[in-house]
């Protein structure tokens, strides 16, 4: 596996290089990323396309560097073609379009979509009696998109294991704290009333999502991963105002001997 | 007299039984839009997901994902409105084999009023890019649409609805994305109808035949892709193009029939549809007569435009 450092230093390097993106709620997301691509999912980078793989929902699009960096890393495409992020012609695009990229398995960026998305795949597996999962990572944020709550009704009511859902808890949206601009706790407490299982880990803590992930049970699985929005760089940590903005190059080279 | 519901409800019928990829999903009212009758021949390939229809299309865009070609069907008011963000997002930007059953299209749901119907369905899904949009004029066709939709790549809106309407085609004649039909040829004017407007334009070609006044009937079932061989052809056959929809006159026929004939092969475009204005509760007869959508008003139209002329 490789170490959180490197997909970090990719995200700051990647959203520097276009000019525009969202480190905040990337960075957030490295090591739950790093557990799914290296111990929890079935995939195979030379062929992305296997039908019996397991499936990843980034329904929080505009982490989309994290995932990049993590689909590079892990073989999908070459590592070069990461500073491309966001540029014409890139197959990087600013929220993830399957269609361009290999190692996609849904496009994102409209808050609100993958869980359903990924709730339908599911069940077609299910359908098809395949024994791949799907993943779902959302945003704490994301959470106020009525959508959302509907498809947490349906996936239980249709008994639908396959699917795992993990919510990157954060904290910060766009404009301010998650609880400022539109409170969502008791969280926990609304996934269970809705029917799933809940589990709660460290979400930079690779030993804790392991065991999260370990979970099993008959309900669908939720994993509240309490995250730190731009973790590890001391001046983006908590910082609404790097929700989605690109550092400059001063900013970036404080950034990069920041991080361990 | 029969409805384009019932045709949908054959076609899903014959497409569950020719293509085990087909899924059904409905959002609460298959009773009403009669995709009971697919749960009951195939109850594991059918999805009751309830009043939520963002999900239904985001399910439907998953399934597809995997495989599959989900047809979900409810109100098209809901069909295409409530879930637009997730059809432009995600079915559409992903090109997705996602078929869109928009069920009581039109002022055919009479008495619910306005909030049922749907009369910005087909300008709304039309504007998205790898759409298809079919709207077909009987049960039949209905039927033909449905099956023809298996052999899209990409997704597709059905528009059927209520009401019965007059039957104007056998079982097996095909649905061509791209095609639609020449069904009476004159040459002081054509019109060019959709859906339940087919009946209602032949209606009028019939009243304006008694007048001496000799018109083109097509019914361009296929809005997207249009047919433009048909409409270069009447093109050059006529000067005067009336359109007849249930629907806003902006965006929908009107609209798709004027931007390509205002490029291509001018002509005078007259519509018939609603004009920007909501339905009301009433028959769906009461309605379309309230709205302007009968055989008296495309004859006329065509009557006063060529004395102009």
């Amino acid at each position: 596996m490789v170490s959180p450092k490197v997909i970090r230093e990719d995200i700051l390097r990647m959203i520097h290089s276009a000019g525009s993106g969202h480190p905040g709620g990337s960075l957030s997301l490295v090591e739950i990323l790093l557990h799914l691509y290296w111990k929890e999912m079935k995939i195979d980078p030379d062929n992305p396309q296997w039908k019996d793989r397991d499936r990843l929902v980034l329904s929080k699009g505009h982490g989309a560097p994290a995932l990049y960096s993590i689909l590079a890393r892990r073989g999908f495409f070459p590592t070069d073609k990461l500073e491309t992020l966001r540029k014409f012609g890139s197959g990087l695009e600013g929220h993830p379009h399957m269609q361009s990229l290999p190692g996609l398995d849904c496009s994102t960026g409209s808050l609100g979509h993958g869980l359903g998305i990924a709730a339908g795949m599911a069940l077609g597996l299910t359908i098809r009696k395949s024994k791949a999962r799907v993943f779902c990572i959302l945003g704490d944020g994301e959470l106020q998109e009525g959508s959302i709550w509907e498809s947490a009704m349906s996936i239980p009511a249709l008994k639908q294991t396959n699917l795992i859902a993990i919510v990157d808890r954060n904290h910060v949206q766009l404009d301010d704290a998650v609880d400022k601009v539109m409170p969502i706790e008791p969280l926990a407490y609304k996934w269970r009333a809705f029917g799933w299982a809940v589990a709660k880990c460290d979400g930079h803590d690779m030993v804790d999502i392991e065991k999260a992930f370990s979970n099993r049970t008959d309900k669908p699985l939720v994993i509240i991963a309490e995250t730190v929005k731009g973790k590890g760089v001391s001046f983006m940590e908590d910082q609404a105002l790097w929700h989605g903005k690109a550092p400059d190059s001063e900013q970036l080279r404080k950034a990069l001997e920041e991080l361990e | 007299m029969r409805a384009t519901r019932e045709g949908y409800v054959e076609g899903l019928l014959d497409a569950g039984e020719k293509d085990r990829r087909v899924i059904v999903v409905d959002g609460d009212v298959s009773r009403s839009t009669g995709t009971t009758a697919f749960q009951k021949k195939f109850p594991e390939r059918f999805f009751n997901l309830g009043i939520a229809e963002q999900n239904m299309a985001e399910y439907c865009a998953g399934l597809a994902l995997a495989g599959f070609i989900p047809f979900y069907s409810t109100y098209a008011v809901f069909a295409a409105g409530r879930a637009w963000d997730q059809i432009h997002t995600s079915i559409c930007n992903m090109n997705l084999n996602v078929r869109i059953g928009g069920a009581h299209g039109g002022t055919s749901v009479g008495p619910d009023g306005a909030t049922h119907q749907a009369l910005e369905d087909i300008a709304i899904t039309r504007v998205l890019p790898n759409m298809t949009v079919l709207v077909p004029a009987d049960a039949n066709q209905t039927r033909q649409a449905v099956l023809a939709s298996l052999e899209i790549d990409g997704p597709v809106y059905i528009r059927y609805g209520r009401n019965p309407v007059a039957e104007l085609y056998n079982r097996d004649e095909t649905v061509v994305p791209g095609r639609g039909r020449l069904l009476r040829e004159g040459r002081h004017a054509c019109i060019i109808a959709a859906g339940a407007m087919v009946a209602t334009a032949l209606e009028a070609a019939d009243m304006l035949s008694k007048k001496g006044i000799e018109v083109s009937v097509a019914d361009m079932t296929s809005i997207k892709p249009l047919d433009i061989q048909l409409l270069k052809y009447l093109s050059d056959i006529t000067e005067l193009v009336v359109t007849a929809e249930d629907h806003q006159i902006t965006g929908g026929l009107f609209g798709a029939v004027s931007e390509y004939m205002s490029e291509h092969c001018p002509r005078r475009i007259i519509p018939v549809g609603v004009n920007n204005r909501f339905g009301c509760s009433g028959t769906p007869e009461e309605v379309m007569t309230h709205c302007g959508l009968t055989a008296d008003a495309i004859s006329g139209k065509v009557e006063k435009t060529l004395k102009i002329h």
